[in-house]
């Protein structure tokens, strides 16, 4: 297959059409606007709805109601419109509904700012909304990566009854770079027998609901979801392992960030500084098992974030107290240099020599 | 021996959980029996709201789709847009559709959004136990309201009717009451003029029906019925705001 460039939220409108996704619902903002703004161009051509929708808060009801009715369906906003959509998402987890929605994240809190930003780490990886549930969280570093995510969330979103995020950022969403669309590995996808698209007088009627007022129901309710995302936890953790065999520091990134990091990396090696890289690709479920297979030779663990620090928390618990954990992170739009990252790794192994 | 008053295909053999004379329940048989007389059981699709009525799901004998707070017309939208060819309705009480779910409403009818909503305006947070709704009378007391609604602290009560009536994607808005039989029987013929505004793809429709909450009114069944007559009448006036050109 022949690679086109394609700037990034353009390739992942691109993708979730490949992977046969024909509606989507949104609310304009910025940096993700060239996503709604292709589906509105593209959808039509193939039968299929984009509808701009008052705000986030609809969109992601409208997602709701079309994944009820067994469509695969996209949704895309910027972190305040993901918080938006919580009560969406909450209610889709509950009601077991797969949908897909990418969230290409700015500074915050509140308006912040538009620039490129990792701190909604805990918003999607903790199940932002109310109630016991998760989510799978992607988070693509490069535009092919977000390309085969993207397809792959949708065959998870269906196969496990549950929304998926992809988290990116504004860095890799006005990105040009060359992609391919590859199909997904093949998953058995179970039959949508449970969608609301009428009975046609054929079966009893069908319900979407997140309501179960009996105490013993929705116990039972909870305890089937978190077995789900025990298997999914047991299945679908993607991570990667750069430059680690023989690593003295081990740095933690994900999505852009690890870009920046690999940078380092190469420059701390060319000075005769063993680093290695552990990067999530899932960052739930979180890739814990990584840091069992960190080598001997680590001697400490530094976190590059786009934040204060979210992911740290993520691993520490990992890491279980074994080696020490420095972070490293600039926050407000403000983007780690290799340099910096490389000063702070040289900091560390000095301190801890 | 003959039959002359059955269940209404439209409804399933579930025993309803309204309140002792609420009309929840009477709104629910004239929509149940237009979804049959109209033959599109088998292609609707009824999204229930939160508020008494969030059991709806269990009661319309058709697919179901529970929302969250207010947002059932955006459900419906999602549900409408991926399955034109299916019948939509949504069935909501008025702190649902006029407060927390006013953007939602207002969009799908702007939209012209093909869906039909049963809109349950009982001047009441029924469910919640009593509180006070956009909907509540000047002076009608509430649990958020003890000395009753006052305009300087709370607005007037507000008419969603008319404010949708400005909005030329609603195709079908109609005010009707369901406090004796007249006004059921009327209730009916607006119910069924709005799916067939549907069935046309003339655009949104909806039924405004004054309900009663005898329950948080603290009147007993057929005071209740009174007093929406003699109270909510006057400020919420029946009758036709609109419906598509060449309409009955
Ligand atoms: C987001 C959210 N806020 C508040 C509530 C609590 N709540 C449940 S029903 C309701 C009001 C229902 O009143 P109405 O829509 O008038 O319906 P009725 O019960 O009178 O039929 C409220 C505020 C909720 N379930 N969800
Ligand atoms: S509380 Fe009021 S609206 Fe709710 S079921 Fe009882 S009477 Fe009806």
């Amino acid at each position: 297959m022949t690679k086109v460039l394609m700037k990034g939220n353009e390739a992942l409108g691109a993708a979730a059409i490949k992977a046969g996704c024909k509606y989507f619902f949104g609310y304009p903002i910025t940096p993700q606007s060239e996503l709604p703004e292709f589906m509105a161009r593209e959808l039509p051509k193939i039968g299929g709805v984009f509808l701009q929708a008052e705000s986030e808060i609809a969109a992601i009801n409208m997602v709701y109601g079309a994944a009820g009715a067994g469509e695969r369906v996209l949704t895309s906003s910027s972190s305040l419109g993901i918080a938006l959509k919580q009560e969406g998402i909450s209610y889709i987890a509950g009601a077991e509904l797969p949908c897909v929605i990418i969230n290409i994240s700015r500074g915050g809190p509140g308006l912040g700012n538009i620039q490129p930003s990792q701190s909604d780490y805990f918003m999607v990886t903790r199940g932002g909304g109310n109630g016991d549930y998760r989510h799978p969280a992607y988070a693509p570093a490069t535009v092919q990566e977000a390309v085969d995510l993207t397809m792959e969330a949708f065959n998870v979103a269906d196969y496990y009854r549950t929304p998926v995020i992809i988290q990116g950022d504004g860095m890799l969403g006005q990105m040009m770079e060359p992609v391919e669309f590859n199909e997904p590995k093949k998953r058995d996808l179970p039959p949508k027998d449970w969608a609301t698209k009428g009975t046609g007088g054929k079966r009893e009627p069908n319900i979407v609901t997140s309501l179960l007022l009996a105490t013993q129901d929705l116990e039972d309710h909870n305890w089937k979801l978190d077995r789900k995302y025990k298997e999914i936890e047991k299945n679908e953790v993607m991570y990667e392992m750069y430059r680690m065999e023989d690593a003295e520091i081990v740095l933690v990134a994900y999505g852009t960030t690890s870009r920046i990091v690999k940078n380092a990396i190469e420059t701390l090696r060319e000075e005769g500084i063993k680093a290695g890289l552990i990067r999530p690709i899932t960052i739930w479920p979180y890739p814990s098992k990584a840091f069992d297979e960190i080598p001997d030779s680590a001697k400490a663990i530094l976190t590059v974030e786009m934040s204060t620090g979210q992911m740290l928390d993520d691993v520490k618990i990992a890491n279980e107290g074994r080696l020490p954990v420095y972070f490293y992170g600039r926050t407000g739009g403000m983007v780690p240099t290799p340099d910096a990252v490389i000063a702070k790794a040289k900091e560390i192994l000095g301190g801890v020599e | 021996m003959a039959v002359v008053f059955g269940r209404t295909k439209g409804l399933t053999e579930k025993q309803t959980h309204y309140c002792p004379g609420c009309t929840h329940g009477i709104i629910h048989r004239l929509v149940g029996e237009v979804l049959e007389e109209l033959d599109i059981l088998g292609k609707a699709i009824g999204v229930a709201p939160v508020g008494c009525s969030v059991f709806a799901y269990e009661y319309f004998n058709c697919d179901m789709h529970e929302a969250a707070h207010g947002r059932a017309p955006a459900v419906a939208t999602g549900i409408k847009r991926v399955l034109p060819e299916s019948v939509v309705f949504t069935y909501q009480g008025d702190g649902d559709l006029a407060a927390i779910g006013t953007a939602e409403i207002v969009h799908a009818a702007h939209r012209g959004e093909k869906i039909t909503t049963i809109f349950v305006n009982n001047t009441i947070y029924g469910m919640t136990g009593g509180q006070m709704a956009p909907t509540t009378l000047i002076g009608q007391k509430a649990t958020t309201a003890p000395e009753g609604r006052k305009e300087e602290l709370a607005g007037k009560p507000i008419k969603m009717s008319e404010l949708l009536a400005t909005i030329d994607g609603a195709a079908f808005v109609e005010r009707v009451s369901v406090h004796n039989v007249a006004n059921i029987r009327k209730a009916k013929k607006a119910i069924k003029g709005a799916f067939e505004t549907q069935l046309a793809g003339a655009g949104f429709s909806i039924v405004e029906v004054l309900s009663t909450c005898p329950t948080n009114w603290g009147l007993t069944p057929p005071r209740a019925m009174k007093w929406l007559e003699e109270n909510m009448i006057p400020y919420y006036p029946l009758g036709n705001l609109r419906r598509p050109e060449g309409g009955k």
